[in-house]
C-alpha cells in the first residue's frame, strides 16, 4: 500500500481515561492519527483497544481530550460525533438482525448521496441479498454489512474494530481487500489481532498495554523487531 | 349463538382499548427500556381533555366529538412528550428512580384530577350513534364497541405502516434491537425516544376518549386501573413487540369477557375475568418467559 503524503493530524487523543465499574481501563491514553492511510491500534487482549474506540465515539464515559480535525469531541453526544464524519465498524458487527440488508444500509445513510455504487462494487454479494434479514447472514456476510455501513458515507475517518475476528481464512482475505478499498476513501484506525492483516494494511501503529500507550511508530519497525513484538503483542514479529 | 357473538365483539372492544394503551407502553419499553408506570395518566388525560373540549363546543355531533377527539390527541401527545423530556430523560438507565418517579407521577396526577374535577365519574356527552346498537348475527352490539374495534384496527395498521415504511419507524425498530449502534450511525436516538413517547401518549389518549364512550363516563382512576391490564398485555405479548401487544390484547380482552360471563352464569363467580387473565399471565411466563412474540434473551 502506498504511503500517504499528507502528514496533517486528523485525530488527536490526549490523556484519555475510562473507568468501567471499579476498573481503570484507559489510564491517560494519548496518540495522534495522521490524515490518510491506515493506522493500526494493537495490543494484547484487554489492553484497552476496543474501549479506546468506544471512548472516541462517546459510547462509554470518559475524560480527557479527543479532537477530530481540531474539533473537540469530548462534550458531544455519540450521534453528533459520528455526524462530523466518523464511520464505525464494531467488533461484534452489530448489524440489526431483524432488519434486511437494505434496511441496515438505509439506516446508515447520512449523506445526501450515499455511495451505493462503491458499496456494491466492494461487496457485490450484498446487492443480491438486499431483501435478506441481516440476522440470517453468515458471519462474513454480516461483516460486509458492517463495513458497508461505514463506506456508505463520505467519512473523515473509519474506526474499524477487529474486522477479521472469527472469520474463515477466505473471508479474512475478502475483508482485508475491502478495507484496502475503504482506506482509499477515508483514513482508517484499525484494531486488529491478525498481525498479517495489520502488516498488510497499516503504515503507522499505536500499541496499547494495560491501558497506556506503550509504542507508536511504523508497523514495519515494530514487527521487524521480535523483542518489541513479543513484549507488546506477545508474539514474534515474523 | 347471539350471546357468543356479543361476548366476542365486546371482548374485542375491550381488547381494542387494551391495545391502544399497551402499544405505546410496548414501544416505549422496547426502545427505551423504560417501564412507564405513569402511562395510564395519558389515558386519563385523553378522557378528560375530550370531555372538557366537548362540553364547551357550541356545535353538535358528530363534529363536536371529532373535534374533541382531535383535541385530546394533541393534549395526549404534548403531555407525553413533556413527561419524557422533563422526568424520564434525566433518568435513563436509572431504573429504580424511573419506577419511583413514574409511580409517584401517576398517584399525584390522579389526585390532581380528583381535586380538580371531583373523585366521582363524570357522565360523558357521547354522540347518539355510539349509544345505539347494531345487530350482528342476531346479537345487539353496542356501537361504542364497534367504534373501539375499528379505531384500534386503524391505529394498528397506521402504526405498523409507520414502523415498516418510514425512516423513523426504521430507527425505532433498530433502536429496539440496539440503541447504542443506532447512535453510532449518527442518529439522534433521543428524538426517537420523544417521538415514541408522544405516539404512545396519542394512542393512550385515544383509548381515554373511546373508553369514555365504552363506559359512558370518565373516571380519575381509569388510567391506573387499565394500566395494570396493559402491563399484563405487553408481558404476554412479549416486551417490546408491537404485534405481540396487539395479539395479547385480543386474547386478554376475549378471555376476560368470556370468563366474566360464563363463570358468573354457571358458578356465580363474578371476578373470574380478572383472575383468568392473571392465570394466563402465569402460564405464559412459565411456558414462554419472553412472551408470545418476544425474543428470548441470552
Amino acid at each position: 500500500m502506498s504511503t500517504p503524503t499528507a502528514t496533517r493530524t486528523l485525530l488527536e487523543v490526549d490523556d484519555l481515561h475510562v473507568h468501567l465499574g471499579e476498573s481503570h481501563i484507559l489510564q491517560g491514553v494519548s496518540f495522534q492519527v495522521p490524515a490518510g492511510g491506515v493506522t493500526a491500534l494493537l495490543g494484547r487482549n484487554g489492553a484497552g483497544k476496543t474501549t479506546t474506540i468506544k471512548a472516541i465515539l462517546g459510547l462509554v464515559g470518559r475524560s480527557g481530550s479527543i479532537r477530530l480535525s481540531n474539533r473537540e469531541l469530548s462534550r458531544m453526544t455519540t450521534h453528533e460525533i459520528v455526524r462530523l464524519g466518523i464511520g464505525y465498524v464494531p467488533e461484534e458487527r452489530e448489524v440489526f438482525s431483524e432488519l434486511t440488508v437494505a434496511e441496515n444500509l438505509r439506516l446508515a445513510e447520512r449523506d445526501k448521496r450515499p455511495r451505493y455504487d462503491l458499496v456494491f462494487d466492494v461487496f457485490p454479494e450484498l446487492e443480491q441479498r438486499r431483501a435478506q434479514a441481516a440476522g440470517s447472514l453468515s458471519g462474513g456476510q454480516q461483516q460486509m454489512v458492517a463495513v458497508a455501513r461505514a463506506l456508505l458515507n463520505d467519512n473523515q475517518i473509519i474506526l474499524v474494530d477487529e474486522p477479521t475476528k472469527g472469520l474463515s481464512p477466505l473471508m479474512v482475505a475478502k475483508a482485508a481487500s475491502a478495507l484496502k478499498r475503504a482506506a482509499q476513501a477515508a483514513t482508517l484506525l484499525l484494531v486488529e489481532q491478525n498481525l498479517q492483516v495489520a502488516r498488510d494494511l497499516a503504515e503507522k501503529v499505536i500499541v496499547l498495554d494495560e491501558g497506556r500507550v506503550a509504542y507508536t511508530g511504523d508497523v514495519a519497525d515494530l514487527l521487524a523487531d521480535p523483542a518489541l513484538a513479543r513484549r507488546y503483542l506477545g508474539v514474534g514479529g515474523h | 349463538m347471539s350471546t357468543v357473538v356479543l361476548l366476542l365483539v365486546t371482548g374485542l372492544g375491550l381488547g381494542a382499548l387494551y391495545f391502544l394503551i399497551a402499544s405505546g407502553l410496548s414501544l416505549t419499553y422496547g426502545l427505551m427500556r423504560v417501564l412507564n408506570f405513569a402511562h395510564g395518566i395519558f389515558l386519563t388525560v385523553g378522557g378528560y381533555a375530550s370531555w372538557w373540549i366537548a362540553v364547551r363546543l357550541p356545535f353538535g355531533d358528530p363534529w363536536r366529538f371529532l373535534v374533541a377527539l382531535l383535541g385530546c390527541l394533541v393534549v395526549g401527545a404534548i403531555v407525553a412528550a413533556a413527561v419524557e423530556i422533563g422526568l424520564i430523560r434525566p433518568l435513563y438507565r436509572r431504573h429504580v428512580e424511573q419506577v419511583l418517579v413514574t409511580v409517584g407521577l401517576a398517584l399525584a396526577f390522579t389526585a390532581l384530577v380528583q381535586g380538580t374535577f371531583g373523585p366521582d365519574p363524570i357522565s360523558y356527552p357521547a354522540p347518539s350513534w355510539t349509544q345505539g346498537v347494531t345487530q350482528v348475527a342476531g346479537a345487539n352490539i353496542p356501537n361504542s364497541r364497534l367504534l373501539a374495534i375499528a379505531v384500534a384496527a386503524v391505529v394498528f395498521l397506521v402504526l405498523s405502516a409507520f414502523l415498516r415504511f418510514t425512516r423513523w419507524g426504521l430507527i425505532v425498530r433498530a433502536g429496539v434491537e440496539n440503541r447504542a449502534m443506532v447512535a453510532a450511525l449518527g442518529i439522534d436516538v433521543q428524538r426517537a425516544f420523544t417521538l415514541v413517547f408522544a405516539l404512545g401518549g396519542v394512542a393512550a389518549a385515544l383509548a381515554g376518549a373511546l373508553g369514555a364512550l365504552y363506559f359512558g363516563n370518565i373516571d380519575p382512576e381509569r388510567g391506573t386501573a387499565t394500566l395494570i391490564f396493559a402491563f399484563i398485555v405487553i408481558v404476554i405479548g412479549g416486551l417490546g413487540s408491537f404485534t405481540g401487544s396487539a395479539l395479547a390484547a385480543v386474547v386478554v380482552g376475549l378471555l376476560q369477557q368470556f370468563m366474566n360471563y360464563y363463570a358468573s352464569v354457571y358458578w356465580g363467580f363474578s371476578a373470574a375475568g380478572d383472575l383468568s387473565v392473571v392465570l394466563l399471565l402465569a402460564v405464559v411466563l412459565l411456558w414462554r418467559p419472553q412472551g408470545l412474540l418476544g425474543r428470548s434473551v441470552g
